[in-house]
């Protein structure tokens, strides 16, 4: 497949490596923010053709791991409505929330559906004209704009059965609230390509400048990490710290137009509770006043009472990067995939679920 | 976040409202019906990025070579440096 | 400076209902299998664990096994569930190294099912029959309320008889043996999902579903030192060979750039996210083998249109007992875990 196969070729790839242990002289440590990026590095085994030097971290860059304890409560309160159908990217369903998960939930005979796009959920709403349509509203803000879409459409049919639970979540907040931290041990970022194909990049130069960190926006597939990781190495040992763009043939500074006028039109910026974190101002997206009729919350009066969050999960820890998975005591023992505690356990990025799944290493010259 | 996979616009299905128009993708074989209200500008042949039935950009082919031309000047001074072999 | 609260969310209980999940192939239903079913009916066929029970009836040893099927969509591109009863069963038969003989066939059916619907699955079993050199003797039919059975289950059990001295299974697995796979991975599960509502998409892939005990037949006919067979369905090549890894106390390694995947299987996990390591096949099997006998085995499955991929996809370590592990393509190192539920389309 064009433009995917070429970056996850074997000779390229060690080219870059060679080139990274050519100019490392020093410990950095690395942070990489998106999900995907994650699960690129561990599923192709990235960290093998690393120096020794380079420590990467995983950030808090998967939706499911961060998306509120309340709003899975909610969305499972949703579920279990007989007149309710809720649509859902598969990525959720597995989330431990208070008491069940939206899995366990459809166990139970609640009508949960898995789509691939917010559209999908639309068409289930014209569909089901009696029934109600949910459709949980998670991601970054790479998603963001195709949900705005699916309100937009909404609104212009005049759909009444169409409405979203928002979950949605903002990055450059969130890299902010790490940078702050007393702790940060955070020299780098690798920023989300993805996520900057719709935002552009200009966002995170005031972060770089006021922090005095490097962040090279990156890819997703091998050979774009390597080149990320690369890139902010070369400006840790010059001491530098600017904004720099691997991903070129994604990302352009101002990012897509069209997306971001969508967005702004349907959602506005609010303070958000991240999982495991604690309340982040201004770090996500709620629905303006003017489409707040689409807002499930509202329209069923979603309580969530009783939300519970104890302490044994050190989930909030693992997702800054303060600590790893395997320093964590309930890691493979009480908290497994089967039986997560919390949400990093559960996304296939999620932190915990990866070193859980992939970081048992085989031996040394197997 | 986020899975955002490169295919070829095969087909496009106008509409005088920009934001409904959609497009016919190929991922190596499979094809899905894509919108493009976010790539406007995006035409048959192009290659787009999509993430949940969106396309979110057009791929630049220009952008997308740097990285191999670098290697091969890399590669070309390995070999200079480390001498005949 | 921002306060932030390291809070987390308090522990999911141990589910003490059934999830959809426990079906997944995966770790949930070897649990279930584990702490459920073997204690209860604990004897050494049972507990060899392997896709049939080897018998020894006075002089004849026979294979014997059962396979229900709950498929939905009941049609989807290349068959329906009336070809995966039959063919499921007779590949069950076949990964015993059996000659498969006779079929059971009964049928849970939901009150309101179109009996034309009925007609195609019977008709497809019956060809599939055929085409197998099987018999499908005896049979029963019950009808539920609608709503209780998603269409149609089908539950069928065979009976093969074992015409060689081998012992075929996951106890022969030896480390230094090659393991194959007879062809692409994959195109079930993405032609099912082709179809599903919420992800459909237009794809030239269709089910595989046959009968493998022709090549099987072959490869035994040409006198290979066949250690194991074993069909790969739900959960994917990844779980079939975590099972046989675990239950030798093998490891195993395989190279990511060996493993056959059509491109447009390929496509449609790049859009869902799926791993194609954990996607259901049908007609597709692995075989370990000594690696002397790799070549041999390879130039006779060439011959079988369903064979046509078969590929050399690793082989058996004393090393790193009980897992596997992939080489990948840019020269990594990963652990094929187990599938944990069912793998899901991901946005992330």
């Amino acid at each position: 497949m064009k433009f995917l196969d070429e970056y996850r070729e074997g000779a390229p790839v060690a080219l870059l490596a060679r080139e990274i242990r050519r100019i490392i002289h020093r410990p950095w440590t690395i942070m990489e923010i998106c999900g995907g990026q994650t699960h690129t590095i561990l599923k192709s085994g990235l960290e093998d053709l690393l120096p020794p030097q380079v420590t990467l971290v995983h950030g808090p860059g998967c939706p499911v791991c961060v998306t509120p304890i309340e709003l899975i409560d909610k969305a499972v309160e949703v579920a279990a409505r007989p007149e309710a159908i809720l649509c859902s990217f598969g990525d959720m369903l597995r989330v431990p929330g208070s008491t069940r998960s939206l899995l366990d939930s459809k166990a139970a005979g609640g009508d949960i559906r898995i789509v691939y796009s917010p559209l999908d959920a639309l068409q289930v709403a014209r569909d089901n004209p009696h029934r109600q349509v949910v459709f949980f509203a998670v991601g970054f803000e790479t998603t963001a704009p195709a949900n705005a879409m699916s309100v937009w459409q909404a609104a212009r049919e005049g759909l009444q059965n169409f409405s979203l639970l928002v979950a949605h979540v903002l990055v450059p907040p969130a890299i902010e609230a790490i940078l702050s931290a007393p702790n940060c041990r955070v020299q780098a970022f690798l920023a989300p390509g993805h996520v900057c194909t719709v935002m552009g990049f200009h966002e995170y130069e005031p972060l770089a400048q006021r922090y005095h960190v490097p962040i090279v926006v990156t890819g997703f597939e091998p050979l774009d990490l390597l080149e990320g990781i690369r890139l902010a190495v070369a400006q840790l040992e010059d001491g530098r710290a600017v904004v720099e763009n691997q991903y070129s043939r994604a990302v352009t500074r101002a990012g897509n137009q069209p997306a971001q006028q969508r967005v702004a039109e349907i959602f506005e910026v609010a303070n958000r509770q991240w999982r495991g974190i604690g309340e982040i101002p201004s770090s996500g997206l709620r629905l303006r006043p003017a489409y707040r009729r689409f807002d499930a919350e509202e329209r069923f009066g979603l309580r969530a009472a009783g939300a519970r969050e104890s302490a044994d999960c050190i989930a909030g820890l693992v997702l800054q990067g303060l600590k790893k998975p395997i320093e964590c005591p309930a890691f493979g023992v009480q908290c497994t995939p089967e039986r997560p505690l919390g949400a990093p356990m559960v996304s296939s990025e999620g932190a915990c679920a990866a070193y859980y799944h992939f970081g048992r290493r085989p031996h040394a010259g197997a | 976040m986020c899975l955002a996979v490169p295919g070829k616009i095969v087909d496009i299905l106008a509409d005088p409202d920009p934001a409904l128009r959609r497009a016919t993708v190929d991922f190596g074989g499979v094809r899905k019906e894509v919108s493009l209200a976010f790539t406007p500008e995006a035409a048959i042949g192009d290659y787009v990025l999509v993430h949940v039935g969106f396309a979110l950009n057009v791929v630049d082919p220009v952008e997308a070579q740097k990285i191999f031309e670098y290697l091969k000047q890399m590669d070309d001074l390995a070999e200079i440096q480390e001498g005949p072999a | 400076m921002l306060e932030l609260n390291f809070t987390c969310p308090i522990p999911l209980p141990a589910s003490d209902h059934i999830l959809l999940a426990h079906g997944g192939g995966g770790t949930l239903m070897n649990q279930l299998i584990e702490r459920v079913f073997l204690p209860a009916f604990s004897n050494p066929a049972l507990n060899a664990r392997h896709d049939g029970a080897i018998l020894t009836i006075g002089n004849a040893r026979l294979a014997f096994t059962t396979d229900s099927y709950v498929v939905q969509p009941l049609v989807f591109p290349g068959g329906n569930i009336g070809d995966l009863a039959v063919n499921g069963t007779v590949n069950d038969l076949a990964m015993c190294g059996a000659r498969p003989l006779y079929l059971s066939a009964g049928f849970i059916l939901e009150e309101g099912l179109a009996i034309e619907t009925l007609r195609l699955v019977v008709e497809s079993m019956r060809q599939a029959a055929s085409s197998a050199g099987v018999s499908l003797v005896t049979g029963d039919t019950k009808v539920v309320d609608k709503g209780k059975a998603d269409g149609i289950f089908i539950n069928t059990a065979g009976i093969g008889v074992i015409e060689h001295a081998l012992a075929i299974g996951p106890q022969s697995v030896c480390p230094g043996d090659a393991v194959i796979v007879s062809g692409d991975l994959g195109a079930h599960g993405i032609s099912i999902l082709s179809v599903r509502e919420g992800l459909q998409f237009d794809a030239p892939i269709v089910s595989d579903t046959a009968s493998l005990w022709a090549p099987v037949r072959a490869l035994l006919a040409a006198g290979l030192e066949i250690h194991c067979l074993r069909d790969l369905t739900r959960g994917g090549l990844a779980s079939t060979l975590n099972e046989i890894a675990t239950a030798r106390g093998v490891g195993i390694r395989i190279r990511e750039s060996d493993l056959p995947v059509e491109e447009a299987v390929r496509g449609a996990c790049e859009i869902l996210g799926l791993d194609p390591l954990y996607v259901a096949n049908e007609g597709r099997f692995a075989i370990f083998l000594p690696a002397a006998q790799a070549a041999q085995a390879l130039a006779i499955l060439s011959a079988f249109p369903v064979c046509r991929r078969a590929a050399l996809a690793g082989e058996v370590t004393a090393a790193d007992p009980g897992l596997v592990v992939l080489a990948s393509r840019i020269g990594g190192n990963r652990v094929v875990d187990m599938l944990s539920g069912e793998q899901l389309p991901r946005i992330c």
